[in-house]
């Protein structure tokens, strides 16, 4: 097997075009062989269970030269542009524009989003995508909390947004509930959730923590899909229903918030309102992360993902603070399911899998860890990027998966890699977050 | 009793199929520290490519099932190494030293993308084999009938897992490749300063560790007689279970880890609800790391200030 060691890959920075061609052609016979039998040969099961197999060297061919033309390509572009260096302080010039950008951009996002509904009030689609999107942002700044500043690896949050949606669509499907009782019931039953898990989790490090948080994740999976009786099995609750604008429901009936108005009624008006409700459950989530923060919890959980040793040094009960980082983010997690049953009006085990979990810790870490408005755009950006790619299917999550590989090779620490401190005596000086080095939480 | 112990039979088999692909995990988490999520999925690449290899053999025309099983073996084994080789190579390399979960994010996207490239290149739809390997061995024949059955494909299963553990062990605590995979466990930096190549360490153990996931790969294939594309995902949590059940960054921790799963779910499907199998590993692992935080055979960690 031919290595390509780093000797020879910076030899071929400055040797020029033979070095090149070498480079390329190794690369490209790796992926012959990669791709010789996984795409050139293609089995289906015949309908008599006997499997056929046809060959496609056509697109084997194409592949491997694309691989060829791909690492001449990135080659010229490593020496043209030079090795990468990272900056650890970050320039003065750029803290400025940064701050400028961060003092404005946030408020701009902010209007535009408000007006949303107004620019696109006939464009159906694009209000449905901003409600998605802003149920990921929810999603995301709940578990912000979690790993941004507790700095606690869990991948299984989407267990609390399964619990929030279930805790909704039974309650209000069996018991007539009406959302307003069951929002804040879904995220008390998810943030009791989050402590149960989190008893055991407290005595567990790092690696331990994920794994744990994902088999939890499984379990409540697997109990929603084999617990028939109770919650449908893999056919899910159907028939939730719609919120209502605190107790006038949005239909067409006469005693409908159109008729009281005596205004025109329309189907948007429920999409606008769903798209009001989850924009305030997610600046809530916002506000309170942003209020936690200066509070002596929130510098605990700071001072947990810095330093855990430090911390019990310093007095602090790393017990109760990862509990809380664990119960608040759960319950941001089952707001956003209660939103997401009552927007769906349909749930079921499909929408609470691990990829979902996966999302929105990709979400977390390209938002860049702890940075409120860079969890936002890396929400912007991963929902919007995941509906441009809608038409091609299959190639969807290809696309996606390769993306998260790429951007975390181009910017590990996210978007938004910077720390800023909330407190300070005289001047706030954030420093890139490379020069973090974090404790294993 | 009859029972009993064919279902113990039966669990130890597939125990052998996670052990094998769990010490995958383990090894990668003592050297480099990272969850290779991608793990699963090179197990489910390396039974894609253990099927194509067998149905162009035997197309070819040959018969002896012996051959045609040691060259899919080699050829899944290679081919299966190869892309352990690169996707390290193309996805973790380069965060190498960066923060903790740049790598495993990584890994994660790396994780999407070979399910779903496996499942554009070979379509979604189950691909099942006929028996290759037929017949077995009545071992007990109890008073009312129930047979105590020892196929000869769990032989096989099971032989082939002592064979690659022996192999395996002599190679990590005889060859000169053991040794320096145990010095970048202990010290990377420290290594380095002595001569050993970090990088090759680190490529190798993400090739031996592909190679053994193909066997299991190669061993699911024979053992269900299907592949699918999806097949990855739940066997490599399972695996991962095994590798932090048996204390992970230890090697018979893996193994052990990867039995007890095995004969967990069986007996569990046995007695109990074959629904709820998955949830009773799982209850399990986390009950375990509750009393035992470092596994099974886990070293305690400590905390340097």
């Amino acid at each position: 097997m031919t290595v390509i060691s780093p000797e020879t890959a910076s030899a071929s920075r400055s040797a020029g075009i033979p070095a090149l061609l070498k480079t390329a052609f190794v690369n490209a016979l790796i992926a012959l062989v990669l791709f010789s039998l996984m795409v050139g040969i293609r089995t289906e099961a015949g309908s008599d269970g006997q499997l056929t197999y046809w060959t496609r060297f056509g697109d084997v061919a194409a592949l491997v030269a694309a691989v060829f033309g791909g690492s001449i390509v990135i080659e010229l572009l490593r020496q043209w542009i030079g090795p990468a260096g990272t900056e650890k302080l970050i320039p003065p010039a750029v803290q400025t524009g940064m701050s400028f950008v961060g003092r404005y951009l946030a408020p701009a996002l902010l209007i535009f989003t408000l007006l949303v509904p107004v620019i696109f009030y006939d464009q159906r689609y694009i209000l449905d995508l901003a409600i998605l999107v802003l149920t990921y942002v929810m999603l995301g700044w709940g578990l912000n909390v979690v790993v941004g500043l507790a700095g606690l690896l869990d991948l299984g949050y989407v267990a609390f947004y399964a619990v929030g949606a279930y805790s909704y669509a039974l309650l209000a499907t069996n018991f007539g509930w009406s959302f307003w009782v069951c929002l804040p019931l879904a995220g008390i039953l998810a943030a009791f959730w989050g402590v149960l898990l989190g008893f055991p989790v407290l005595r567990l490090r790092g690696d331990y923590l994920a794994i744990v948080t994902l088999a939890f994740g499984e379990i409540i999976r697997l109990v929603i899909i084999n617990w028939q009786d109770l919650t449908g099995g893999p056919n899910g609750v159907s028939g939730i229903p719609r919120p209502s604008f605190f107790g006038i429901p949005l239909d067409n009936s006469d005693s409908g918030l159109a008729a009281r108005l005596g205004i025109e009624y329309s189907p948007t008006h429920r999409i606008v309102f769903l798209f009001y409700l989850i924009l305030a459950l997610a600046l809530l989530t916002n506000w309170v992360t942003i209020r936690l923060r200066r509070l002596p919890i929130g510098r605990a959980w700071e001072a947990l993902r810095e330093d855990e040793v430090a911390c019990r040094a310093l007095g602090i009960n790393t017990t109760t603070t990862k509990l809380t980082a664990f119960a608040t983010g759960a319950m941001f997690g089952g707001f956003a399911g209660a939103f997401f049953a009552t927007r769906q009006g349909f749930i079921s085990p499909e929408s609470f899998t691990f990829q979902e979990s996966a999302l929105v810790l990709a979400i977390v870490v390209l938002g860049g860890m702890g940075s409120q408005l860079g969890v936002a755009l890396a929400a912007l950006a991963m929902i919007g990027g995941f509906e441009l790619f809608r038409s091609l299917e299959t190639y969807r999550m290809l696309v996606f998966g390769m993306a998260m590989v790429l951007i975390m090779i181009w910017r590990p620490r996210g978007l938004i890699g910077h720390r800023a401190p909330t407190v300070y005596l005289t001047k706030a000086h954030a420093i890139s977050s490379d020069l973090v080095k974090e404790g294993h939480g | 009793m009859d029972y009993f112990a064919q279902q113990l039979i039966n669990g130890l088999v597939l125990g052998s199929i996670y052990g094998l692909i769990a010490i995958g995990y383990t090894m990668v988490y003592g050297i480099v520290g990272m969850i290779n999520f991608a793990h699963g999925d090179v197990f489910m690449i390396g039974g894609f490519i253990a099927l194509i290899t067998f149905l162009l053999l035997i197309s070819t025309g040959l018969t002896a099932i012996p051959v045609i099983l040691l060259i899919v073996l080699l050829v899944s084994m290679a081919i299966t190494a190869l892309y352990g080789w690169t996707i390290e190579r193309i996805a973790y390399r380069p965060l190498r030293h960066s923060f903790r979960l740049a790598p495993m994010l990584s890994a994660i996207g790396m994780s999407f993308v070979l399910t779903n490239y496996s499942q554009v290149a070979q379509g979604a739809r189950v691909k099942p084999i006929p028996p290759v390997i037929t017949g077995g061995y009545t071992l007990h024949e109890s008073a009312d009938g129930f047979v105590i059955q020892l196929s000869n494909i769990q032989i096989i299963v099971v032989i082939t897992t002592i064979v690659l553990l022996a192999i395996f062990t002599w190679l990590v605590s005889r060859t000169r490749l053991g040794r320096d995979m145990r010095a970048c466990e202990q010290d990377q930096t420290m290594a380095a300063l002595l001569g050993v190549d970090v990088d090759r360490t680190i490529s190798m153990t993400f090739v031996i560790g592909a190679a053994l996931a193909a066997v299991a790969g190669l061993m699911y294939l024979l053992y269900y007689g299907l592949v699918d594309f999806f097949m990855g995902f739940v066997a490599g949590i399972k695996a991962f279970t095994a590798a932090v059940l048996g204390g992970i960054g230890s090697l018979p921790g893996a193994m052990l880890g990867g039995l007890a799963i095995g004969l967990i779910e069986t007996f569990w499907s046995a007695y109990f609800s074959v629904e709820y199998k998955d949830v009773a590993a799982f209850s399990i692992l986390i009950v375990v790391l509750i009393f035992m935080p470092t596994g099974l055979l886990g070293r305690p960690e400590v905390e340097k200030v």
